[in-house]
């Protein structure tokens, strides 16, 4: 099953590369990772989406705990959570699919902020299925770039990750 | 204003504070500053090894064998990469240690500098933490960190990366005495109510087996198992790692189990309706195929300090996060409280099958053998040495041997590489034990594959008179190799016979010290008493052994407990 797992971790140099390395080490898969510091800069927050059986997950989240900069770490998928990721795609519109992917832009709710006379460059967010949704509808050959940030999760309602 | 010292005088300043009394290390150009400062004190004792493999390996061996956290010191490049082997050696058994290297000045770091690696990331994934101290101001709580972390929760080396320009710089030194970290907070105590459900499932139990392992020896809680393992009148097996954590010589000892274990010992751990695993893993050594361990019905109660040990290889029916210690004490306290025993019928009949099973004699060797059998060189030394000496190991067939047929009855005498099975680990450790416990009798145990891996610290025995009694069961082949390759692998020994060896007597020697070939059984027990009667020498006994001797009862790869390959 793919988890949403969150860490707060001590803002050090290295600390990123000690959750990348515990991954391939251990042969866990990594579907995406994302980081920055939050609010308070001593500490990042890091995302990382992963596919595994529960048994697996467990030892994953058990793993990252005894990481010594970790200071805090929650598997979102343990309660009701939001997800979102950002993608930017750029995709080829000329004539009449101009017209089509703008609309196709509005149903997915994202908004176009580039434009040439080739080209639109689409920003959306969502859950990364929403995004996968959308690379479907659009046809293959239309897109030109992408790029996407990695899913970030936070708990719903009082469910708080803090130190 | 207090007056300001070098990262050099602090470093050592920290390991004064520390207690370390020992340090094991070799020079070179980044740790020049700290060398110079070590020389002018004369607190911290250094011992000079002839490779920095070895001087991990020393601290690791004085680290286990007394308790104190092990300390190395090496210079950067090639100091560190030598002792990468030590390293990872000292966290697969979760050892205690901190490991100070010499880095490229700051302003190198990155240039390819000579002498340069990137020594964090390269032991990142063998230790248990890592530093690189960029900035003086924070050495000196760096080093506190490193001790501090390499002690408490499950141990663990930590190595601290000083650049030399900051081991050069001033800044003012105050030694912090307590270290508090926001993100590392290791539990000691267990669960009250988790306990309580152990107590609970330990009384209800017919067939039990307590099941002890290295964490029992780490948490120096061997007296408190004795204490659980006798009070319940409960069997009682211990792994490679946690051999001593209770004694061997009494009757409810099964002895080892795992792929080398005893017949009685995998067999009741198999068998068994309630285990009570204290301070082990359940890795592939010890219940070999998990599926097949699970085919049988059993309640399994785990203590141990470290979660992620927990349901790892095997489903937990009581997992108890917390030291060894504390809880032991804390079962013992609720034990002793509660009424109810076990069923004592039950248990009668679970050690008459347990009788059964010892009858099998697995151990058995040819007694009347004409050539040296090793499994007789062993019990023999321990026969002279009363079982009291300090036993290291290396890696091959003569460790599982010594694991058998030494029988340990204290914790801290039985000092092998069990997680990564590192050869050349024996000698090394024995120096480091044989510094932590000048007056004890310090014995390592190899074979002459694992010898010739750091044979050169002969030399460093010699400049330190390091009296260690050196047992090499010279079966001229890689025995342990030989053995898997005899079983599994058509007889065809490739590359396992070991030719051209040295005439160990004569290299004894010209290192200065005693040697002795033991070529005839009738003489072995002589040699070993006369080898003890040298005090003060370091005595290398070649024992010439029997090279078709293989170790029994055997669980092959990838088989269950109870599919033994018996003799
Ligand atoms: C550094 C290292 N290299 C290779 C091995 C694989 N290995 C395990 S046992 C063994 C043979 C050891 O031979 P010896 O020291 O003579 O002991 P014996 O098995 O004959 O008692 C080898 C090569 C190892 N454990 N460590």
């Amino acid at each position: 099953m793919r988890h949403i797992i969150s860490l707060l971790m001590e803002n050090e140099a290295g600390a990123l590369s000690r959750v990348a390395g515990l991954f391939s080490a251990r042969g866990y898969n990594i579907e995406s990772l994302s980081v920055a510091p939050t609010e308070d800069p001593t500490l990042s927050r890091m995302t990382v989406v992963t596919i595994g059986s529960d048994e697996v997950v467990e030892q994953v989240t058990k793993q990252l705990n005894k990481l010594i900069e970790v200071v805090k770490i929650i598997d979102l998928n343990e309660g009701n959570h939001i997800e979102r990721e950002l993608m930017l795609v750029k995709v080829r519109a000329i004539g009449s699919d101009r017209e089509e992917i703008k609309r196709l832009v509005e149903i997915f709710r994202g908004c176009i902020i580039d434009v040439t006379d080739k080209s639109y460059t689409i920003e959306l967010t969502g859950t990364s299925s929403k995004l996968d949704a959308f690379l479907e509808a659009v046809e293959r050959s239309a897109v030109l770039e992408t790029v996407r940030t990695g899913a970030s999760g936070i708990g719903r309602g009082e469910w708080i990750l803090k130190v | 204003m207090s007056v300001e010292l070098t990262g050099a005088e602090i470093t050592i300043r920290c390991l004064q504070e520390e207690g370390v009394r020992c340090i094991f290390g070799y020079p070179g150009g980044a740790v020049l500053f700290i060398y110079d400062e070590l020389f002018k004190q004369d607190k911290v004792r250094h011992i000079l090894v002839r490779h920095e493999q070895a001087a991990v390996h020393a601290a690791d061996g004085y680290a286990r064998s007394s308790n104190n956290v092990g300390v190395a010191l090496v210079t950067s490049g090639p100091g560190v990469t030598n002792a990468v082997t030590g390293i990872a050696t000292a966290y697969m058994d979760s050892i205690p240690m901190v490991i100070i290297s010499g880095q490229v000045p700051t302003s190198a770091i990155g240039l390819d500098a000579f002498q340069e690696v990137d020594t964090v990331g390269i032991t990142r994934p063998c230790v248990k933490h890592n530093f690189l101290v960029k900035d003086i101001t924070e050495l000196a709580q760096t080093i506190k960190k490193a001790f501090y972390i390499a002690s408490t929760g499950r141990p663990g080396p930590v190595l601290v990366d000083i650049p030399k320009d900051v081991s050069q710089q001033k800044t003012k030194f105050a030694y912090p005495d307590k270290i508090t970290m926001r993100s590392y907070n290791p539990v000691t105590k267990g669960h009250s109510r988790q306990i309580k459900r152990a107590a609970e499932l330990i009384l209800s139990a017919k067939r039990p087996v307590i099941y002890a392992g290295g964490g029992v020896i780490l948490s120096d809680a061997a007296p408190q198992l004795t204490e659980l393992v006798q009070m319940l009148n409960f069997p009682c097996t211990n792994t490679l790692m946690g051999l001593g954590g209770y004694p061997a010589t009494d009757k409810q000892s099964l002895g080892m189990l795992g792929m080398h274990g005893t017949y009685e010992a995998n067999m009741a751990m198999q068998y068994c309706d309630v285990s009570v695993a204290v301070g082990a893993r359940f890795d592939d050594r010890v219940i070999g195929n998990p599926k097949h361990f699970s085919n049988e019905n059993r309640k399994i109660i785990h203590i141990d300090i470290d979660p992620s040990s927990i349901s790892k290889r095997v489903k937990v029916d009581v997992p108890i996060v917390g030291d060894v210690l504390d809880v032991l004490k804390e079962l013992i306290k609720l034990l002793k409280a509660e009424k109810g025993k076990p069923d004592q019928a039950a248990l009668k009949e679970w050690w008459k099958q347990i009788e059964l099973w010892r009858e099998r004699d697995c151990l058995k060797y040819d007694r009347e053998s004409k050539i040296i059998k090793p499994q007789m060189v062993i019990e023999k030394l321990f026969n002279i040495t009363k079982g009291d000496a300090f036993i290291t190991s290396d890696v091959g067939q003569h460790q599982m041997w010594a694991a058998q047929f030494y029988k340990f009855d204290k914790p801290r005498r039985w000092i092998n590489s069990g997680g990564l099975g590192t050869m050349g680990f024996g000698m090394p450790a024995a120096m480091g034990v044989q510094l932590a416990n000048p007056k004890g009798k310090v014995a390592c145990i190899t074979g002459e594959a694992s010898i010739q891996m750091c044979i050169q610290e002969l030399s460093t025995c010699k400049q330190y008179k390091l009296p260690l009694k050196i047992i090499n069961l010279n079966n001229r082949y890689m025995g342990m190799v030989r053995q898997w390759q005899e079983f599994f692998h058509g007889n065809r020994y490739a590359e396992s016979y070991m030719n051209a060896l040295p005439d160990f007597v004569k290299l004894a020697e010209s290192y200065g010290h005693v040697g002795m070939k033991i070529e005839r059984p009738e003489d072995v027990e002589g040699a070993l008493k006369e080898a003890f009667k040298l005090k003060d020498q370091l005595v290398f006994m070649d024992f010439i052994t029997d090279q078709t001797e293989n170790v029994f009862p055997m669980v092959p790869g990838g088989k269950g407990l109870s599919e033994m390959i018996l003799v």
